[in-house]
């Protein structure tokens, strides 16, 4: 049977602005204080994987500031989910005894990034010629649909709107509402000014029923872990034992083929499949999650991510946040770090980041938005495309 | 101006003739209906595909008004996804106000086309959006 995976050591950096450090400055920080928080060495490190999804940062050009020990890096790109993937490449190269230690990072330069997932549009030849794998004779953005990520998000719930009910603009911005709220506790995250619901819903129109501070904020940031077998882990001190967060699941799937899932990304069928894998590999269910760090770039998406993550029974996801569950004092806490609507979303940081957030809470120390008694966590991302990741972490039993 | 001497549609699943419809590539094997060029069916990896005429009717499953989009792109503009009878196609609304006291989930809608202007060789080009129907 293959070896338990533990986290050693993790960290992330202050999310937001960062004018003065390009991507392998960020790269380097979060790296180092996950090292150092592991109390180890980057000669103990048998692996890199780093991801730096908008920017051409690499694992290498990281190496070449804190440490080349000819170590295999490994550059992963996974959209949204490059974090959580450069996260599961350690995992999966310790399981397979490969190495006992590792380093995750991601990293991402994108403060004023502006709107993600739409090209200018072009102006229109003299000709109509069609090309490409639909034929067309123009641009599709904003003739056929959208393919801005907040209108896209925004069909994702409006989708499930449809399917169930209840699912209404002043919904969605009450989901706003909690994670802002929830970020005022959260000195790391970029944005951590409470809003009242009518600031919300009177705030810039993206694309409704989403408006901006709906949508994740694009900030700079990077997030580190370093990663240890369980056989290596007991070698170590006490403290490190002791402060160590087990992973007991991590999965990764892509989207498998839905009727319309080409029409409009299908980001529940994924996360629904991933969600079961990692209960039945942890070994917990939904009720057993002291809090959830899900991937609401979106507010829209993280309505329909109570479901897809089984957090409440199928279709009930409105009842469920209106019963107050995913407050941090609800039955459920979700995005107590204030969630990608406010802690902010550099993207290939992102699937790190909200490890980070967990493993915080589960090893007591996130001070005054600590949720007590924390034991299991668990963190989602999802890249559009799509792939999905799943990691749910337990307290040291130490 | 030049005169218009053809047209053509905007993608080639939009078919104009006789009346403007859309026609996807669909697995001859599952049944998967696609718009696009195929290689193979991501459902069952098929290879053989025959076309298939979607309804113009149907009903609006999902939308977005959207309100700020890539440069150059004239906003706002609804966005939706339209359930054809079983076949999800995405695609503007139009000829209704972009606001949503007026678009509505589950509202009937029907394909309609519009000009997209004409070039220098007279070909009009033509696009599709949905209508309430």
């Amino acid at each position: 049977m293959a070896d338990d995976v533990f986290i050693l050591g993790i960290t992330m950096t202050k999310f937001g602005k960062h004018p003065d450090k390009d991507a392998i400055d960020l790269a380097s920080e979060a790296a180092m204080a996950a090292i150092a928080d592991g109390g180890v060495s980057m000669r103990d490190m048998g692996i890199l994987a780093f991801g730096n999804l908008i920017g051409n940062a690499t694992g290498q050009a990281l190496q070449k500031q804190i440490g080349q020990t000819g170590i295999p890096v490994y550059n992963v790109a996974n959209a949204c989910a490059t974090g959580a993937t450069a996260l599961r490449t350690v995992v999966m190269a310790i399981k397979a005894g490969e190495v006992d230690m590792g380093l995750a990072v991601g990293v991402e330069k994108l403060a004023g990034a502006g709107l993600l997932g739409a090209r200018d549009r072009k102006p229109d030849g003299n000709t109509w010629t069609p090309a490409g794998r639909f034929g067309a004779v123009t641009g599709t953005d904003g003739r056929i649909g959208t393919e801005t990520m907040p209108g896209v998000f925004a069909q994702v719930g409006m989708e499930y709107g449809h399917k169930y009910g209840g699912a209404t603009f002043e919904l969605f911005a009450k989901i706003s509402e909690k994670n802002h709220a929830h970020s005022t506790l959260n000195p790391l995250a970029a944005y951590t000014k409470r809003m009242t619901l009518d600031e919300i819903m009177n705030d810039l129109m993206i694309s409704y029923p989403n408006t901006r501070p709906m949508c994740s904020a694009n900030c700079d940031g990077a997030a580190a872990a370093v990663l240890v077998s369980g056989t290596k882990l007991k070698t170590l001190s006490l403290e490190q034992q002791r402060r160590a967060v087990k992973i007991s699941a991590s999965v990764l799937t892509s989207d498998p083929w839905q009727e319309a899932c080409q029409v409009l990304p299908d980001v529940n069928t994924l996360t629904k499949a991933a969600a079961k894998k990692a209960y039945e590999q942890a070994g917990v269910g939904p009720s057993d999650l002291n809090l959830v760090e899900l991937h609401d770039c979106f507010a829209t998406a993280e309505l329909v991510h109570y479901d897809n993550l089984g957090l409440c029974e199928e279709g009930g996801a409105v009842d469920f946040f209106n019963s107050g569950a995913t407050w941090r004092d609800g039955s459920t806490p979700v995005n107590v770090s204030g969630g990608l609507e406010s802690k902010g979303h550099p993207i290939a940081a992102t699937g790190i980041a909200n490890v980070w957030e967990v493993c915080h809470h589960l090893r007591g120390e996130a001070g005054p938005r600590q949720i007590e008694g924390a034991k299991v966590g668990l963190a989602h991302v999802i890249g559009l495309g799509s792939a999905c990741g799943i990691h749910i972490l337990e307290k040291s039993a130490v | 101006m030049t005169d218009v001497t053809t047209q053509i549609p905007m993608v080639d699943y939009l078919v104009l003739d006789p009346q403007p419809h859309l026609v996807a590539n669909q697995c001859t094997s599952c049944g998967a209906r696609y718009f696009d060029r195929r290689n193979a069916c991501a459902g069952c990896f098929g290879t053989s595909f025959t076309k298939a005429d979607v309804p113009t009717d149907g009903e609006v499953r999902s939308f977005t008004i959207v309100t700020f989009a890539a440069p150059g792109v004239p906003v706002p503009f609804v966005s939706a996804i339209v359930d054809c009878h079983g076949t999800s196609v995405r695609g503007n609304l139009i000829n209704v106000e972009p606001d949503p006291a007026t678009v509505s989930l589950g509202m009937k809608v029907r394909l309609a086309t519009y000009s997209l202007g004409v070039d220098d060789t007279g070909a009009e080009a033509i696009g599709f959006g949905f209508e309430p129907a």
